[in-house]
């Protein structure tokens, strides 16, 4: 730990550094009122896939990034999952070196203009920057500065591709091409692995092509990291469903000397309530899949996808934002979030919430579904709610919804769309007798190096966490890259 | 890309393809499915693999035409290749030697039922097989049924060959005249429920292969959801075969409807396109 703080002080004690924090009083940084993300306009919006924040402009960032204070205890770093050198980028970008500023974010983050985007910072980074903690003011936008250092970057069209070691011909297998997958293959990369990632299904990038819809992150964003890692020898492979294509013992076979898991948690649950399997009622990743994946929305293509004009979604996360958003795109007259607790227990990003609310979404707290009731065709027509009231904190530190008798009414509903979380994918544990998995269904790995209890196989993101983050499956790929490569070292003769 | 190495025409309706999908073929047992995606415009439909040739490295599709997905695969050519073919996915049919087992299969069903009356023939069981189909020239794969089982009887609607009647019919003349120690039945979500009805009535353990809608196959979308038993359960990963008695076919036949509307408007726009050489 002292070695990283000694690190950070030596950094921050260089002169350009120096320099530039004296150049601007403390007042005056501080004195700045934060920056505004420049949007699209919600009545607009709400009709197409357009991202909804423009990104922000160069002399906003510049000045923006003027307002971080440099501080001698930079707290906002204990705030991010992966650890990024957040004075340091920012710096950069008040004194104009935008290409360094990406350089830094890409030391410890594979994906800055991804987490730019979908990051929930102000549970993170945000939450403990000074200006939160001590000023309790605004925090410096280090989310948005994040994707602005990252965009500048790509559209300059001077994107750097990461040096790639020496090829040491070891062949390693990434399994799912998701953000765990994709951090693992990179670092790979970099130590000079020969690297393969399979997926299964036909388009890379996994939760981030098929959940995040376009309007949050543009589908060209993913395409470009993954077209970088192809510069640096990552191969690709569609539709390899392993365990089932391929087994791991094809693989090893193949010379395959360890694995990534990162198959991501994508089953999706549902309430087990009366009615649920009526037609036009689904589960947000069949919706979302439909629409991002499989381009429902759009008549050229042969996938279709039922435009509900009154639509529910249940559910109070991010995935859940994103299904009524979309929902509200392909023309819904009404797009309600049904949701068992109060505002403040919304797991969803708080800048999600408000774009929904913008963009003409209700919000519908404290309320459940108990039972669905359909037309003659088994098509849903309306569903049955009832009251919750908030008591106690459960297990998660969260007021524990409680429904209130004798409450339910009735809502006239065409479409139903069930956001109430995913588990692992069981199909990997479910080839692997051998693999330890917890009763969740998740992946046991050792968390110092991602170790699961098949020696060669190694395991990160969703698979081993539930349902969590695009960063920390980030962090877990790149540590689970770390201890493969320890391991490939220790136990496989290079030649 | 997958390569389609021959194509057979069985009917007006149903047409066999041999693709070229070398690491499938090798893994894939009786039971499983690939998920097909013709085109980058396509859409991804589940199709039961009814047969493969390992050394050959093919896999054997036989489908229906039935929506604007199944004509535009089955206009495809010798030559032609397909985007995309994922699997084997599903679990694979638990096979074992149980005595006499009696497999039904309904229209096209009869082609995923191929490998699993060869897979129980080959443990040592006693196959009957019956086939059914509306008419003659529906009636697919007599000959390599007769191949892997001990008898087969075929039944048509119209009685133009084998016997006159319904899948059941076969069936139960079967169970009343020998003892049946298993069932295993394919075909559509109709005769699937009627078939297992019977066997129910005569207490004989029952095995039913369900084709759902699908979006990945891969356990992701819950699109193929079905109660079994009162639980919804996942065709893609769970089944596709199931306990036929336990499964709520009724249920099934209301979601393999949910986009009769879309599907129809589609075709009919699908038909205006389509070539006319075709």
């Amino acid at each position: 730990m002292n070695d990283i703080k000694d690190f950070l002080k030596e950094e921050r004690n260089q002169e350009w550094r120096v320099e530039l924090k004296k150049s601007m009083k403390a007042k005056e940084r501080t004195g700045r009122v934060r920056g505004h993300m420049p949007e699209a306009d919600p009545k607009t919006r709400n009709k197409n896939s357009q991202e909804v924040n423009l990104g922000l402009e160069l002399q906003q960032a510049v000045s923006e990034a003027g307002r971080c204070l440099d501080c001698v205890n930079p707290t906002c770093i204990d705030g991010c999952p992966v650890g990024i050198n957040i004075p340091k980028f920012i710096k950069q970008i008040e004194a104009r070196d935008f290409n360094g500023a990406a350089t830094t974010l890409k030391e410890t983050n594979a994906l800055p203009a991804v987490c730019g985007r979908v990051c929930p910072q102000e549970k993170q980074c945000e939450a403990t920057c000074f200006y939160s903690v001590s000023l309790k003011k605004d925090p410096v936008a280090i989310g948005h500065l994040e994707r602005f250092a990252a965009d500048y970057e790509r559209d300059s069209g001077n994107m750097s591709v990461p040096v790639v070691g020496k090829p040491n011909g070891i062949k390693i297998a990434i399994i799912g091409s998701g953000p765990a997958g994709l951090a693992c293959a990179g670092d790979m990369a970099k130590s000079g692995y020969d690297v393969t990632v399979f997926e299964a299904l036909h388009e890379f990038g996994g939760v981030l092509k098929y959940g995040i819809p376009e309007f949050r992150l543009p589908n060209e964003i993913v395409d470009v990291e993954i077209d970088i890692m192809k510069k640096m020898g990552v191969k690709f492979r569609k539709n390899y469903i392993i365990g089932k294509t391929l087994t791991f013992d094809d693989l090893r076979e193949q010379g395959f000397k360890a694995f990534f898991v990162g198959s991501g948690a994508g089953n999706p649950s549902f309430m087990n309530i009366p009615g649920e399997n009526y037609n036009n009622i689904f589960s947000s990743n069949e919706y979302l899949t439909r629409v991002n994946l499989m381009n429902a929305a759009n008549n050229e293509f042969d996938t279709p996808v039922i435009s509900g004009k009154y639509v529910a979604v249940i559910g109070g996360g991010n995935t859940a934002m994103d299904s009524v958003r979309t929902a509200k795109r392909l023309g819904a007259e009404r797009a309600m979030i049904i949701y068992r607790r109060s505002m403040e227990e919304m797991p969803a990003r708080v800048e999600e919430v408000k774009h929904a609310i913008e963009e003409e979404i209700e919000i519908m707290n404290l309320h459940n579904p108990v039972e669905y009731f359909a037309d003659e065709k088994g098509r849903v027509n309306k569903m049955r709610v009832q009251k919750m009231m908030l008591g106690e904190p459960d297990s998660s530190g969260r007021r524990r919804p409680i429904p209130i008798e004798n409450s339910e009414f009735d809502i006239e509903v065409d479409t139903v769309i069930v956001s109430v979380g995913v588990s692992p994918n069981p199909l990997i544990p479910s080839v692997l007798p051998d693999l330890k998995i917890s009763k969740w269904g998740t992946i046991e790995v050792n968390p110092e190096t991602m170790q699961s209890s098949v020696d060669d196989i190694f395991a990160g993101g969703d698979i081993v966490r539930g349902g969590a983050t695009v960063i920390l499956a980030l962090g877990d790929g790149r540590l689970a890259a770390a201890g493969m490569h320890k391991y490939v070292s220790e136990k496989v003769k290079v030649n | 890309m997958y390569k389609i190495l021959e194509k057979e025409i069985f009917s007006e309706n149903v047409i066999k393809l041999v693709i070229e999908a070398p690491e499938i073929s090798r893994s894939r047992k009786p039971g499983h499915f690939v998920i097909v995606r013709i085109d980058e415009k396509g859409e991804r439909i589940p199709l039961t693999i009814a047969g493969a040739d390992e050394k050959k490295g093919t896999i054997t599709l036989i489908i229906q035409r039935v929506g604007v997905t199944t004509c535009k695969l089955t206009d495809l050519k010798p030559g032609d290749y397909i985007r995309d073919v994922a699997g084997p996915l599903g679990k694979a049919t638990h096979i074992e030697k149980v005595g006499t087992v009696l497999c039904a299969g309904g229209g096209v069903g009869v082609a995923p039922l191929l490998p699993i009356v060869e897979g129980f023939k080959k443990v040592g069981n006693h196959i009957v097989t019956v086939i059914a189909a509306r008419s003659k020239d529906r009636v697919i794969l007599e000959e390599q049924m007769r191949q892997n089982s001990d008898e087969v009887i075929i039944m048509t609607d119209d009685g133009s060959y084998g016997n006159k009647g319904l899948v059941t019919h076969g069936m139960e003349e079967v169970i009343k005249r020998e003892k049946v120690d298993m069932s295993v039945i394919i075909g559509p979500a109709v005769m699937m429920k009627f078939a297992s009805q019977l066997t129910k009535k005569y207490n004989i353990p029952t095995v039913a292969s369900l084709n759902t809608i699908m979006v990945d196959g891969t356990g992701m979308c819950g699109a193929c959801r079905c109660s079994v038993d009162g639980k919804t359960r996942f065709v893609c990963v769970d089944g596709p075969e199931f306990d036929a008695h336990s499964v709520d076919f009724d249920e099934m036949l209301q979601r393999l409807g949910a986009y009769k509307e879309k599907e129809l408007e589609a075709y009919l726009k699908y038909l205006k396109i389509r070539p006319l050489d075709e």
